[in-house]
């Protein structure tokens, strides 16, 4: 019976970075596993046989020389709703369709979103850190955050995820402003109250909180700069769970170093993880994060089965659900 | 709980000291009291300190507009001069703390105005049958404080803190994939306490689609759990039972007391998160480090110990699954503004003999 599941190509079971062993059961229910090192250990007799490649974490990658390696490929999925690594095109013209898992990450992306801000708000970090520091004697009154109730939050790019961060940030009386390719419907708009700003340069100037949510595109790269970060409040807070390159990581820490913002929140970088002589990982007001936005147990179970999903349709030769094709 | 120190030795040891104290002041006084008569007219009042373990300089700007401040070092050093002045004694972060031989040094002593809406540290009853007002801060502390929750719910679910520290390790050359946290997305959110903290925390909870369960000593309306999405459980075991994440928001009272012992952690699910922003003394100590240390619960976050800070040496600092803050619940420059507004509104209305909108009476 084995013999008869459909081959998938993932990078490892367990290990740093690979499906740990309940997500690679979910796999196994319908496809005979095939990890990396296997494939490069024997990618004669294993190459052909594979259908779908499962990209998690970024691992395997997904670059000519895999492919090269899978004559019988169909589908490359990737774990995820970010494809800026992916090259489409180019993976199209093999005859092979790319596929991610939209949707499956909305909810627990924007749980984290929330968490960074009220995070960072609200100086948890510190808190904790004196809390439990062992020269700790007395409660000082001296820490003090920024109110979050009431205040305005930015949100550039109003997709799934950005819509449902306005979601959770309108039962903390947040005034919501937002920028978008499109401008969201009005009914939409209504039901989050949130003000579409024509101009990014408004919705920085007014922001208390300035959200990035945007795909990693050739319009998005370095959007946030030297010159839209000095249009920020001093006492506003960056709070990036886009990509790292939306930012220029060195107008950032300039932005900080001078207080031309007050903090920034991370969970994304550029590259991940950073160098470690990095300044923004020495910075007060700099939370960071290592891309773990997605990272529940529900939320990595449902964007496998997702994959499998995906990779089911390919297998059967049917339209795959989340093909994700070149523009 | 922190109660009045009773007893005669105590006056008499009080009283002693004042009279020693009396006759090397003598010179000072004179030059103490010239130089205040300058400030003659608005009222004097007894504070802790200005200062980082005391009140920010802005916030002491607030205090200083209607009265005339006295930090407690300054009371002690020369207690004669003061003491037949001070009407008002504000109270913030429960510092001074109120004594027999203090409210005894203090005759003309019209109100204790206290910063925040908790006033289990004092005796309330004591204090009034001497004459006094006690007040303090409802209502504008609520939405710092459940915002406080949230963060706190929020940070320990999805492991921020853990995080940081890896992201920012020495050693860390990889994003690890083991990091994972709870869903809080469509979770249960259990909350102990639905007073005005209680349901506001309620309300910031919808937009996460949680089902929010809560149990109080008085059922709400049918409008207001609606509202909130809220289901009442009679008993605290059912809420405990089914709840991901336990929220305690209640005032501490003798019954709140150790409200969550061995029983109720017990009773938790072992995926549950504890949560309290109440007072250290409504969760049992001891209780929760053998519930950590088993895994009982998956963990916890709190803003409240007891004491405060902890003793250097205590457990509850040392395990990875528990989250503390300092007691910053209100920590924020607005809400700090409007509490030492409204303790300074509150003072002056007894002083000005007129309606008291925060008078905490004995029951």
């Amino acid at each position: 019976m084995e013999e008869e599941k459909p081959w998938v190509l993932i990078s490892e079971v367990g290990g740093e970075a690979g499906l740990n062993e309940e997500l690679a059961d979910i796999v196994k229910q319908h496809f005979r596993i095939v990890p990396y090192k296997e494939l490069l250990e024997n990618p004669q007799h294993l190459g052909p046989k594979i259908q779908v490649a499962f990209q998690w974490k970024f691992l395997p990658e997904f670059n000519p020389g895999l492919f090269k390696m899978l004559p019988s490929l169909k589908l490359a999925v990737s774990g995820g709703v970010g494809i800026d690594h992916l090259d489409v095109p180019f993976i199209n013209s093999l005859g092979v369709k790319v596929a991610n898992t939209p949707g499956a990450v909305s909810d627990a992306t924007a749980d984290f979103a929330m968490g960074l801000l009220l995070t960072s708000a609200r100086k948890i970090l510190e808190g904790h850190q004196i809390a439990i520091d062992p020269k700790t004697v007395r409660i000082q009154q001296s820490l003090m955050g920024s109110e979050v109730t009431g205040s305005t939050l930015g949100i550039i790019g109003m997709g799934d995820i950005g819509y449902r961060i306005a979601q959770r940030s309108c039962g903390f009386q947040m005034r919501i402003l937002y920028h978008n390719r499109r401008k969201r419907s009005a009914e939409d708009e209504e039901a989050v109250k949130a003000s579409y700003c024509e101009g990014l340069d408004d919705l920085l100037r007014r922001s208390d909180f300035v959200m990035l949510a945007v795909k990693l595109t050739s319009d998005t790269i370095g959007l946030i700069g030297q010159r839209e970060l000095s249009l920020m409040k001093p006492t506003a807070t960056l709070i990036n769970i886009s990509r790292g390159q939306v930012v220029d990581q060195d107008a950032l820490v300039k932005a900080l170093q001078s207080g031309t913002i007050h903090a920034a929140a991370l969970d994304v970088t550029h590259p991940e993880p950073l160098p470690r002589d990095h300044p923004l990982l020495r910075m007060p007001n700099v939370l960071i994060t290592p891309h773990i936005g997605v990272n529940t147990y529900n939320t990595t179970c449902k964007m496998v089965e997702k994959m499998v999903e995906n990779a089911l349709a390919a297998t059967r030769g049917l339209p795959i659900p989340n093909e994700v094709r070149s523009k | 709980m922190r109660r009045l120190l009773l007893g005669r030795t105590l006056w008499s040891s009080a009283k002693a000291s004042i009279f020693v104290q009396r006759t090397t002041l003598q010179r000072s006084m004179c030059h103490v009291e010239h130089k205040k008569i300058m400030e003659e007219g608005k009222p004097w009042a007894l504070i802790s300190e200005v200062g980082k373990n005391g009140y920010l300089q802005e916030l002491a700007d607030i205090l200083k507009k209607h009265f005339q401040i006295v930090s407690l070092k300054d009371f002690q050093q020369n207690s004669q001069v003061y003491s037949h002045k001070i009407q008002v004694l504000f109270l913030w972060n429960a510092y001074p703390q109120v004594t027999l031989p203090l409210l005894s040094s203090l005759p003309l002593l019209k109100v204790v105005s206290n910063g925040g809406v908790g006033i289990d540290h004092l005796d309330v009853p004591y204090i009034s049958s001497l004459g006094v007002k006690v007040t303090n801060t409802p209502n504008v502390v609520n939405e710092a404080t459940a915002d406080m929750a949230m963060a706190l719910l929020l940070a320990s679910a999805r492991r921020v803190v853990e995080a940081h520290q890896i992201a920012i390790h020495p050693k860390t050359t990889d994003t690890p994939q083991w990091m994972m946290g709870d869903e809080v997305t469509g979770a249960t959110l259990g909350i102990i306490g639905m007073g005005r903290i209680g349901y506001k925390i309620a309300q910031r909870s919808r937009g996460f689609d949680m089902k929010v369960l809560y149990h109080n000593r008085k059922r709400r309306s049918v409008e207001d759990e609606n509202a909130v999405g809220a289901s009442y459980c009679q008993t605290m075991d059912d809420l405990l039972k089914e709840s991901d994440f336990v929220v305690l928001a209640v005032d501490l009272t003798p019954e709140t007391t150790r409200l969550i012992s061995h029983k109720e952690l017990n009773l938790m699910k072992p995926t549950a998160t504890l949560v309290n922003i109440s007072r250290g003394l409504v969760v049992d100590q001891d209780a929760l480090v053998k519930a950590l240390q088993s895994g009982i619960i998956r963990g916890a976050a709190t803003d409240v110990t007891y004491p405060e800070p902890l003793p250097r040496d205590h457990p509850l600092l040392n395990f990875p699954n528990m989250l503390i803050t300092p007691h910053i619940g209100t920590n924020t420059y607005s809400t700090s503004r409007r509490m030492v507004q409204m303790m300074v509104d509150n003072a002056l209305a007894v002083i000005r003999g007129e309606p008291l909108l925060n008078e905490v009476k004995p029951k």
